[in-house]
């Protein structure tokens, strides 16, 4: 609908409207609700990393006060496994159901479940179960898995256009690096958790979750009932960055364990868990090949990705999905291959693939750039591309010319100096670098349902979720444009299966996949009011209702009469006018949907206190159309202070002997806090609306910011420092001299 | 969490009386404490609670020593008018450790007392001497990088002591005052943490039941500049990898008085005595602050993934004595 015009609250300013009740601590959580009768439940976790249980002893612990059932491998009831299809939406990363069997294919899966009437007596009598082990030699690391097996290639994400291999080797100019980055882990402040019962048969499910929809699926599946018989509800959720969007096995043994036990069971994943049981980024090893012809034009680029997988799925991390078509370059590979280890299932982090890979990518860049003494930005301008060659089709929208250029202005590009170490503060070295961000836009299926009521309120409501991000209020500004009331007459309730079915609130793609749905299905809320108003006692009985129009809650016929549209159904007696409305999923046969951005970075490094700080950051963003310029300058600032993060301190590190991680916790597991952001963060959102890829012009923007952002640290590093690190994190003991 | 005993004691005397052997625990702040007993590492059958005892005050005596009561917090010791003072590298060294809530609750007693970072200590089932003496070290041959020491170690333990204001009090000089079944006794600071040697189970020098009363400081050295100098990976709410308390004091660019105590890197607060007799009266420049960080290393072991730690170590002994006779 390219002649569609938003009024002035797209892309207008606002706080977030749920952000009173989060204060008034009026909005519960999945572990904030206490049920009447509801027993507790507490892990018990395996503490070797491969092997086969041997024997279970429950006599200590059963005989702890409040023990109401131990669950194991022996006592669990037989459940289902979910077919896991993204189509069905009923799709989890891990398939393997707790307590399957004796089998141990990670250290910290779930071996036992003790059922309590409090949470310190579950946790208490948990610690008295007597798990025994026949232990199996794990793998525990990348590098385990790299020396003790060959990874299985998986040909379906890659892609292969022209020669690479023949253009490098004939290619004037050329480089060739690996780069690795580690196992990281969402740690989101609010734990998982899982609230269930059963109400005769029917199964209500509080549950921390980016997808309500996907979660009632795999529910419906696992237990073998109708997928009606299952609410999922997660209103809030304190983040989740990828680790909520489907359904882990804590949340199968809960729902399990209410139904055993007959009461309402609450199930807290402790954080040291949330490193194993939840998902996690797995590391990836990624071996770039570059070549130029001599004016800097790409010849040959090559992207070979590995990562490790669980035993028991298979999880690939597109480490090449951005390197397909950035640049232009005739000559192009990306492959993707897995190898296993003994870790529970990864999943999909903040820009899965984009993140670890445009790491490389952007890195390469850069070495590429000094091996043909180029300036970095110019290097990019100059294998820039309008056409996505993997697909051979234009992108919708690009203004990456236009990030490029704004960034630099606002950064101060112009006055890099280019040589390592040559800019100087005192103490410290400063140290500049760039990088290109990028992500693909997605819009799936989606159904909504927007009433006007009688109150002269408009309610809303959609199966997708605020994950902490705005969701709430877009939709709710979205309402507003169509129907012109202000956001205070807007209710919007999201995060229940049993709303309109809405996508999982991942992949950057709600926003463009909701809020189509909201629009029409208030134009059909619209269009009910005024077949109501032109019937029989209406408002405007006699009329036709398409010589009605409405605007900003009042209904007129062009012939000087208004009526406020809350009078017309009170007129009739009617609680509202609702309107239901179904948007499509986007297809690319005309256009490549995606975003693009570039992010300008200063360091500082002090060599005598091996002191390394990111000091400044420029990020220009290109996702179409903001709908909120304060929730989407929130998002990217988060995604730069989560890149700074991948970059200088994120790494969940396993001990190669025992296979255990060692610093599963949110003291040792290092993420910046308020003293490493940076003293200046400027976002700036271009904001050049994409109609081609749906109404509202909007691409989504909560993975674009974090991509990029290790390289941009990595190339000012270099910048300052002459080092080229090229394995994350860059901690200071790899910049020191010694 | 297991079920224990609660009691809390609104006397010295009566704490003592209450704590009885091994399985007793005093609880003041509870950072330490809470965070061990629910990962099941401590297993306290009975709490002291010392919260209610009288010793909340920080006086200076006639010899112009500083008398801290055991349950000052981190925070109100920081801010104290007379360490704000007389002993910036305790403030600073205060203000470094943590973070503002939990020096809101941590105590100067439980400061001294607070357990080693150890994820091996931790994590409640790897080989770990400290908490299963004889079981052996998982840290040695594992990952060591951040909490493991390169002073003081050996062939049972390697952990760091990971107390920021230990390490100031140690460069300043200090007496732990304790009080047990058989009275008070008084201890000085650096006897009072002990080297792990071939029993890192024993970490102190208590007795069993005694409680810590007060820490008094040596009095200010004439004319000194303190500075504490803490280096880390991010910057706030972690651990040191290599911090250094100095206090010097200099005449005509000559150094009279020096002290230099290390955190991080140590297996207890790390008194650098060779390092600070190498400075006194040698003129305040780079050469002799580089002499006195190698001297302060020399006997320094690395293990797998802590050898930066004594180029770092250096660095923050060479940085903070430049800052404080800058
Ligand atoms: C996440 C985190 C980060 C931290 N970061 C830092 C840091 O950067 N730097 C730093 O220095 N510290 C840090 N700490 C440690 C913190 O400083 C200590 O936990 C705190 O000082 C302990 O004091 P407390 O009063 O809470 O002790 P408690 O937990 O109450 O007690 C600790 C121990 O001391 C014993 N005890 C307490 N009082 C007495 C007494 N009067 N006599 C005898 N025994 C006693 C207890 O029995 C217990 O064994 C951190 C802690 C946490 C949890
Ligand atoms: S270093 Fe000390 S605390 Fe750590 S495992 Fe070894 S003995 Fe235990």
């Amino acid at each position: 609908m390219s002649d569609y015009k938003h009024g002035k609250i797209i892309g207008a300013s606002r706080s977030r409207i749920d952000g009173p009740k989060k204060l008034r601590g009026d909005a519960p959580y999945a572990a904030d609700h206490h049920l009447p009768n509801m027993a507790h439940a507490y892990g018990v976790f395996s503490t070797v990393a491969s092997g086969r249980i041997t024997g279970i002893d429950l006599s200590e612990a059963r005989a702890m006060p409040g023990v109401i059932d131990i669950f194991h491998h022996d006592h669990f009831p037989s459940l289902y496994r979910t077919p896991s299809t993204f189509k069905q939406e009923n799709k989890v990363d891990e398939t393997r159901l707790p307590f399957e069997d004796a089998k141990v294919h990670y250290p910290g899966q779930f071996v036992a479940l003790v059922v309590a009437d409090t949470f310190a007596n579950a946790r208490d009598a948990s610690y008295r179960v007597r798990v025994d082990y026949e232990e199996d030699e794990a793998i525990a690391t990348l590098a385990q898995a790299m020396e003790r097996g060959e990874p299985t290639p998986h040909a379906d994400s890659g892609h292969t256009r022209g020669d690479p291999d023949s253009a490098w080797s004939d290619a004037p100019h050329r480089i060739e690096s690996t780069y690795v980055t580690p196992m990281e882990t969402h740690n989101p402040m609010e734990m998982h958790a899982s609230t269930a019962y059963w109400d005769k048969g029917d199964l209500v499910l509080y549950e921390a979750s980016q997808g309500v929809v996907f979660a009632r699926n795999v529910m419906a599946k696992v237990f073998g009932i109708p997928p009606e018989r299952v609410d999922v509800r997660s209103p809030f959720i304190g983040s989740g960055f990828g680790s909520k969007l489907w359904i882990w096995p804590h949340a199968v043994a809960a729902a399990a364990a209410a139904r055993e036990v007959g009461r309402p069971v609450q199930l807290v994943v402790p954080r040291e868990e949330m490193f194993t049981t939840t998902g996690h980024r797995p590391p990836t090893h990624q071996t770039l090949r570059l070549a130029t012809d001599a004016n800097g034009k790409l010849q040959a680029l090559s992207h070979d990705g590995i990562n490790t997988t669980s035993m028991v799925n298979t999880y690939v991390e597109k480490t090449g999905s951005c390197t397909k078509s950035l640049y232009a370059c005739p000559n192009l590979r990306v492959s993707h291959a897995t190898l296993p280890a003994n870790h529970g299932t990864p999943t999909s982090m903040r820009a899965p693939g984009a993140a670890p890979g445009l790491f490389a990518l952007e890195s390469a860049m850069d070495e590429m750039a000094e091996a043909i003494d180029m300036d970095p930005l110019e290097f990019r301008r100059a294998n820039y591309t309008e056409t996505d060659e993997s697909l051979d089709l234009p992108f919708s929208s690009i203004h990456l010319m236009e990030a490029f250029d704004r960034g630099a202005e606002k950064f101060g590009w112009s006055k890099r100096t280019p040589e390592p170490g040559s800019m100087r503060d005192s103490d410290e070295i400063i140290g500049w670098g760039m990088a290109a961000c990028n992500w693909e836009a997605l819009k799936m299926d989606c159904d909504a349902r927007v009433s006007l009521r009688a109150d002269g309120t408009a309610f809303a409501s959609c199966a997708t979720q605020d994950i902490g991000t705005g969701t709430y209020t877009i939709v709710a500004q979205a309402v507003s444009d169509i129907t012109g009331l202000p956001l205070d007459r807007i209710e919007v309730e999201l995060g229940d299966s049993s709303y309109p079915s809405g996508p999982v609130s991942g992949g950057s793609w709600a926003t463009a996949t909701t809020l189509p749905a909201i629009a029409q299905a208030a134009r059909n809320a619209i269009d009910a009011l005024k077949t109501y108003a032109t019937g029989d006692g209406g408002a405007f009985s006699g009329s036709e209702a398409d010589t009605l129009t409405f605007a900003d809650g009042t209904l007129s016929d062009g012939n000087g009469k208004s009526v406020d549209y809350a009078e017309v159904l009170n007129q009739l007696k009617l609680a509202n006018a609702d309107g239901e409305a179904h948007t499509p999923a986007a297809t690319n046969d005309e256009y490549s949907f995606r975003s693009f951005g570039a992010h300008f970075v200063e360091i500082r490094w002090d060599p005598g206190i091996s002191n390394l700080r990111v000091s400044r950051v420029v990020s220009a963003i290109d996702v179409g159309q903001v709908i909120n310029q304060t929730t989407a300058a929130n998002q990217v600032e988060g995604a730069i202070a989560m890149g700074i993060g991948m970059a200088l301190f994120e790494n969940t590190e396993y001990d190669s002997r025992s296979g255990r991680p060692v610093n599963n916790n949110y003291a040792e597991y290092l993420v910046p806090v308020h003293a490493d952001q940076p003293e200046e963060v400027d976002v700036i959102l271009l904001d050049h609306p994409d109609y081609a890829f749906n109404e509202f012009g909007a691409r989504g923007i909560g993975e674009i910011g974090i991509t990029g952002l290790a390289a941009a640290v990595a190339n000012a590093v270099h910048h300052a420092t002459g080092k080229r690190i090229r394995e994350l994190p860059i901690t200071l003991d790899k910049l020191m001299v010694t | 969490m297991r079920n224990f005993a609660y009691q809390r004691a609104d006397s010295v005397d009566a704490a003592v009386a209450a704590h009885s052997g091994q399985s007793s625990s005093f609880v003041a702040g509870g950072t330490t404490l809470l965070d061990l007993v629910k990962l099941d590492v401590m297993q306290p059958e009975r709490i002291v609670d010392v919260r209610s005892l009288p010793l909340y005050d920080v006086e200076r005596l006639d010899d112009g020593r500083l008398k801290i009561g055991a349950m000052v917090t981190n925070t109100d010791l920081a801010h104290h008018p007379i360490v704000t003072e007389n002993y910036r590298v305790l403030s600073e060294a205060l203000l470094a450790g943590a973070s503002t809530s939990l020096r809101n609750k941590a105590t100067t007693g439980g400061n001294v007392m607070q357990r080693v970072r150890c994820p091996y200590f931790r994590d409640g089932v790897s080989a770990c001497n400290k908490r299963e003496p004889g079981s052996g070290c998982a840290a040695i041959g594992g990952l060591n990088r951040s909490v493991h020491a390169v002073l003081g170690t050996s062939d049972q333990c390697i952990a760091s002591h990971p107390s920021d204001m230990c390490v100031a009090m140690a460069a300043i000089g200090a007496t732990v005052l304790v009080s047990g079944p058989n009275g008070e006794r008084e201890i000085d600071f650096l006897d009072f943490h002990l080297l792990p040697g071939d029993s890192p189970d024993k970490e102190h020098a208590l007795e069993a039941d005694e409680l810590i009363t007060h820490v008094v400081l040596d009095a200010p050295i004439e004319g000194n500049r303190s500075h504490y100098l803490k280096l880390r990976d991010r910057a706030s709410y972690q651990f040191a990898l290599a911090s250094s308390g100095v206090v010097i004091a200099t005449e005509g660019g000559t150094i009279r008085d020096a002290r230099i105590a290390l955190g991080g890197v140590g297996t207890k607060p790390w008194r650098a005595q060779r390092a600070e007799r190498s400075l006194i009266g040698k003129s305040a420049e780079q050469a002799s602050f580089q002499q006195a960080a190698e001297l302060a290393f020399e006997d320094a072991k690395a293990y797998e993934h802590n050898a930066f730690k004594i180029p770092l170590g250096q660095q923050a002994i060479v940085r903070s004595l430049t800052t404080v006779t800058a």
